[in-house]
């Protein structure tokens, strides 16, 4: 099967569906793999660097879609290129199906299997193939690199010989992934940073990037079924834009990334927390391109306000990077349906099923919905048989009266063994069982990682049964009982001796 | 010569010292002064005893002691610490056949015979126990040792009916012993051999049918059974200082044997009555999938990447003799700013707390060696571990597979990290004779080839 790379037409457009490294990878998957000529350039991927491992640079555009089975573009194919196109042929690209009806006809005439990119299932399985993910982190990153660059100062804070520095403040409105990369790279620059977000849920992941959570006093989840977050109250967004307002006056750079899929970006930051920033601080709007969750963002912009504040409202795509990232996300994809040798368009399949928004000539959009919450969904509770535990005081009866009953027992038991054994013998059993008693008290101490000089140092005592054969050794040597003894000491002392000796070999080799 | 009284007090003190030994186990900076408290009452009680009252013979004692610790030194210097099971096993087997010799010394004591009634028949049946737990030391220590040595191999030996064979040997050496309680003189001496006969076959036969997987449980328990072993020659000398120490050793031994059953979730009898792995019950869940191989370059890339890396190491490291180049390996990684850590299964290796001791000797620092209820927490967490040489401790089958014969032993949940290397010399199953599912796990990654070697490649890898 034959993978086509072609070049990307949409002005400002750097990204390509394939890097070198993602073209080897193709080719372990079994797939021949076409570039069209100067596809990767803006990327900074040169030609030869294909050609290098092994890819076919196709000069023509026409020839490319009429040789390749599977297309792999990042933006959607414009109409040219759809006349390109032929039928069963399976491309991979983002296509925003909701905005894009006119097109999905157009594939669908065609019969081409168009699977788009954006419309992937934000599920645990697919999270490999998710390019709004891998895309947003790249965003989140370099929003903090943009927001560096504008902002006059050091990120983080330092007392040097000419001064003290104060660390920046970042506040981060909207904790998805584009945000939390946002807190990441922030934090490693060394500024303090915040974060806002309406679902209750991300606070953990919000602390754990090193960011403190910020909240309103009213009690409102925003969290919903599909993983976004939903419209909140009135007296909600009123505690929240209060909340910016003080935020505002005290930060340097705040950093928006609340999208809300298929709609216009909610306005979060208004133009009285514009007026109240510092001159020199930096605005830095993800959303620019559904329309800025600050009012004054101009897309595609970068500009400074009256008062002296920048926004950002576009932002460099990292081409190499983000083609790299985006390339690997649809080897995933290809990956999980079959690679070249079983390549199938499995309809059963959640994911597939989902992003393949023509197939066979139909228009297969919108999807069933499929609940994506990052959280447990509440499992039913099972209709158990009712068994009443038995309570504390019953239990602890028990414990008693087994006690109870094991003691007397072996009170009996002793008592058998004093009516037949000698005074001399009592004595030593009493020696015995109190030293079982504290032997098995002593070892329960004893560490895991000691086990075995425990064995070896227990090995060594052990060793007094030399004792034995002391006590028995007699000046006649031809005497039986003094050549078993002689044994008895010999063999011991091997014990004793070489007991200690490991133990003490091994126990100098454990270092802190 | 000292009284009796001094005598007594030092037994007392010596005893105390041995208590203080093992009391200092419990840490590793205690650790060496208790081995130094375990030696000053070994010196004690023996200077007191052949100082004491009634002892005769001694330039035969200072001979045998000079030997002996001759032997002793030499051995225990040479001996690698790979190897030390086998040791441990072997110094086992000395203190049965020294509680032997004591046992028949003291029926051929003319002092003995001089004891009428209940006493001598009391003395008598502590002769005959003595015997018994020191024969069975003896010959199960060795089988031990020729096992853990690999000089007989480590299937357990199983027949049918074996359970009645060994019920109906040890009800034999009980009507032994009756009768040779009642034998007056050392008429009885026929009996006592006999029975030692017997035990001794029983020892071999114990230890013959427990595999190899089963060790470490093996050997903590003769270590135990030495230790009764010595209790029980205290009882027939009366003495109180070889019966507290008997006791101490004993209930160590015992202790040891519990942990390492719970640790594989069987019963001390189930493993003691052997036979395991050999008849799963019920059919094993079909495996799916296949194992991926991965070559060393990889290996180290994957290394590279890592910010942390777990180590779980089992008896095949030793074997290999891997852990110096392991530590150097880890020692680079952690050069490197990595968090390198070991998780280390109880019963990894074939003594308890092997693992620790041959890790310790490559000079890896106790610290970053942790165990697996410490470590299992943080697998999710982790980038890369490497598991070298250990199979049935880190088999997902243990949690999830009914039908497996190790089903419900916990295990290092390795699976749960990002990635996961096996060092293995080939795909056959562990001493459990288990298929391990965690090689065909879509994230773990198949490292051929002895580890020492394969260590040494990576080790090769990451410095150029």
């Amino acid at each position: 099967m034959k993978v086509g790379i072609p070049k990307e037409l949409q002005a400002g457009e750097l990204r390509v569906g394939a890097t070198p490294k993602t073209v080897k990878r193709l080719q372990k998957q079994g797939f021949e793999v076409l570039v069209e000529k100067d596809a990767g350039q803006n990327a900074n991927y040169a030609d030869h660097l294909y050609e290098e491992v092994g890819a076919t640079i196709i000069p023509s555009k026409a020839d490319l879609f009429q040789k390749a089975d599977i297309i792999l573009k990042v933006q959607a194919v414009n109409d040219d290129e759809v006349e390109l196109m032929h039928k069963g042929q399976v491309s991979l690209s983002y296509l925003q199906p909701a905005q894009n009806q006119a097109l999905l006809q157009k594939l669908a005439d065609k019969g081409v299997n168009a699977i788009a990119m954006d419309a992937i299932p934000r599920i645990s399985r697919a999270q490999k193939m998710d390019v709004l993910s891998s895309m947003a982190n790249i965003a989140g990153y370099r929003a903090v690199i943009e927001a560096a660059n504008l902002y006059g100062r050091f990120l983080n804070g330092q007392i040097t010989a000419a001064g003290k520095v104060d660390p920046a403040k970042v506040l981060v409105i909207g904790a998805g992934v584009a945000g939390l990369a946002a807190i990441g790279a922030a934090r490693s620059l060394g500024a303090i940073v915040r974060a806002f977000d309406t679902r209750m849920e991300v606070a953990e992941q919000i602390e754990s990037m090193g960011a403190s959570f910020l909240t309103v006093d009213i009690e409102e989840d925003g969290s919903t079924a599909s993983g976004y977050s939903k419209v909140m109250s009135k007296a909600f967004i009123e505690a929240e834009m209060a909340l910016f307002k003080e935020q505002a006056k005290e930060v340097d750079i705040i950093i928006t990334t609340a999208q809300i899929p298929g709609r216009q970006a909610p306005k979060l930051v208004l133009d009285y927390h514009v007026a109240a920033m510092k001159p020199g601080s930096v605005i830095v709007d993800l959303a620019a391109s559904t329309g800025g969750n600050c009012v004054l963002t101009k897309n595609g912009e970068v500009y400074q306000t009256d008062n002296g504040v920048y926004i950002v409202g576009k932002l460099d795509q990292l081409p190499s990077q983000a083609s790299q990232l985006y390339g690997n996300n649809l080897c995933h994809l290809l990956d999980d349906m079959g690679k070249a040798e079983n390549f199938k368009i499995d309809m059963e399949d959640d994911v597939v099923k989902r992003a393949m928004v023509t197939y066979n000539g139909a228009i297969n959009w919108p999807p069933e919905p499929l609940p994506v919450s990052p959280q447990k969904p509440k499992v039913e509770v099972e209709e158990a048989p009712i068994v009443v535990p038995p309570s504390e005081a019953e239990l602890s009866r028990k414990r008693t009266i087994r006690q109870f009953t094991t003691l007397a027992i072996i009170g009996a038991l002793l008592y058998l063994l004093a009516m037949v054994a000698p005074s001399d013998f009592m004595q030593h059993f009493t020696v015995f069982v109190l030293s079982v008693f504290i032997g098995w008290q002593v070892i329960w101490n004893v560490s895991h990682s000691l086990h075995t000089p425990l064995m070896a140092v227990t090995n060594a005592i052990s060793g007094i049964i030399i004792i034995g054969g002391l006590l028995q050794t007699s000046n006649n040597l031809s005497d039986p009982m003094t050549i078993l003894a002689f044994i008895a000491i010999l063999v011991a002392s091997i014990n004793i001796v070489g007991g200690f000796v490991v133990t003490h070999r091994m126990l100098k080799m454990f270092r802190k | 010569m000292i009284s009796v009284s001094i005598q007594i007090a030092s037994y007392l003190f010596a005893s105390i010292l041995f208590i203080l030994s093992l009391g200092g186990l419990s840490s590793q900076e205690s650790a060496k002064r208790g081995v130094w408290y375990g030696i000053a009452g070994m010196i004690i009680a023996i200077l007191s005893t052949v100082l004491g009252p009634n002892i005769s013979g001694h330039i035969y004692i200072v001979i045998a002691i000079a030997i002996a610790s001759v032997i002793g030194i030499l051995v225990a210097r040479k001996v690698e610490m790979t190897s030390m099971p086998q040791l441990v096993a072997i110094l086992h087997s000395f203190v049965g056949l020294a509680a032997v010799l004591v046992g028949f010394g003291s029926y051929l004591d003319p002092h003995t015979h001089q004891l009428t009634g209940a006493a001598h028949s009391i003395h008598l049946v502590e002769i005959f126990i003595g015997v018994f737990i020191g024969a069975i030391t003896f010959t199960g220590s060795i089988i031990a040792w020729g096992k853990l040595e690999g000089r007989i191999r480590s299937k357990p030996l199983l027949y049918p009916g074996r359970h009645m064979v060994n019920i109906l040997l040890v009800i034999v050496c009980i009507i032994l012993g009756a009768v040779f309680a009642m034998a007056t003189g050392t008429g009885g001496m026929v009996y006592l051999i006999i029975m030692t006969a017997i035990a001794s076959f029983i020892g071999v036969m114990l230890v013959m049918a427990i595999g190899g997987a089963d060790m470490p449980v093996v050997v903590s328990m003769l270590n135990s059974y030495s230790g009764w072993a010595a209790a029980a020659a205290g009882f027939m000398l009366g003495n109180d200082l070889l019966i507290v120490t008997g006791a101490l050793v004993g209930s160590s031994g015992a202790i040891l044997s519990i942990i390492m059953c719970e640790a594989m979730n069987r019963s001390f009898f189930s493993v003691i009555f052997g036979g395991f792995g050999n008849t799963p019950t019920g059919t094993t869940k079909e495996i799916t999938g296949e194992a991926t191989a991965i070559q060393h370059d990889e290996v180290t890339e994957l290394l590279q990447n890592a910010k942390s890396v777990v180590i779980v190491p089992g008896y095949g490291m030793a074997v290999a003799k891997a852990q110096f180049p392991v530590y150097d390996m880890v020692d680079t990684l952690r050069k490197a700013g990595k968090e390198v850590r070991f998780g280390i299964h109880p019963v990894a290796g074939r003594l308890p707390g092997h693992m620790n001791v041959l890790l310790a000797e490559a000079n890896v620092p106790y610290d970053i060696v942790l165990e697996m209820e410490e470590i299992n927490d943080d697998l999710p967490e982790t980038d890369v571990v490497l598991v070298i040489g250990a199979n049935d401790i880190v088999n997902p089958g243990a949690e999830d597979d009914p039908a497996s014969p190790i089903y419900g032993m916990p295990v290092i949940q390795v699976w749960n990290a990002k990635d996961v290397i096996v060092m293995k010399r080939s795909m056959a199953t562990g001493y459990a004779g288990v298929q391990n599912p965690l090689f065909f796990k879509d994230n773990t990654h198949m490292l051929y080839g002895d580890a020492k070697a394969s260590v040494d490649k990576i080790n090769g890898y990451l410095k150029a």
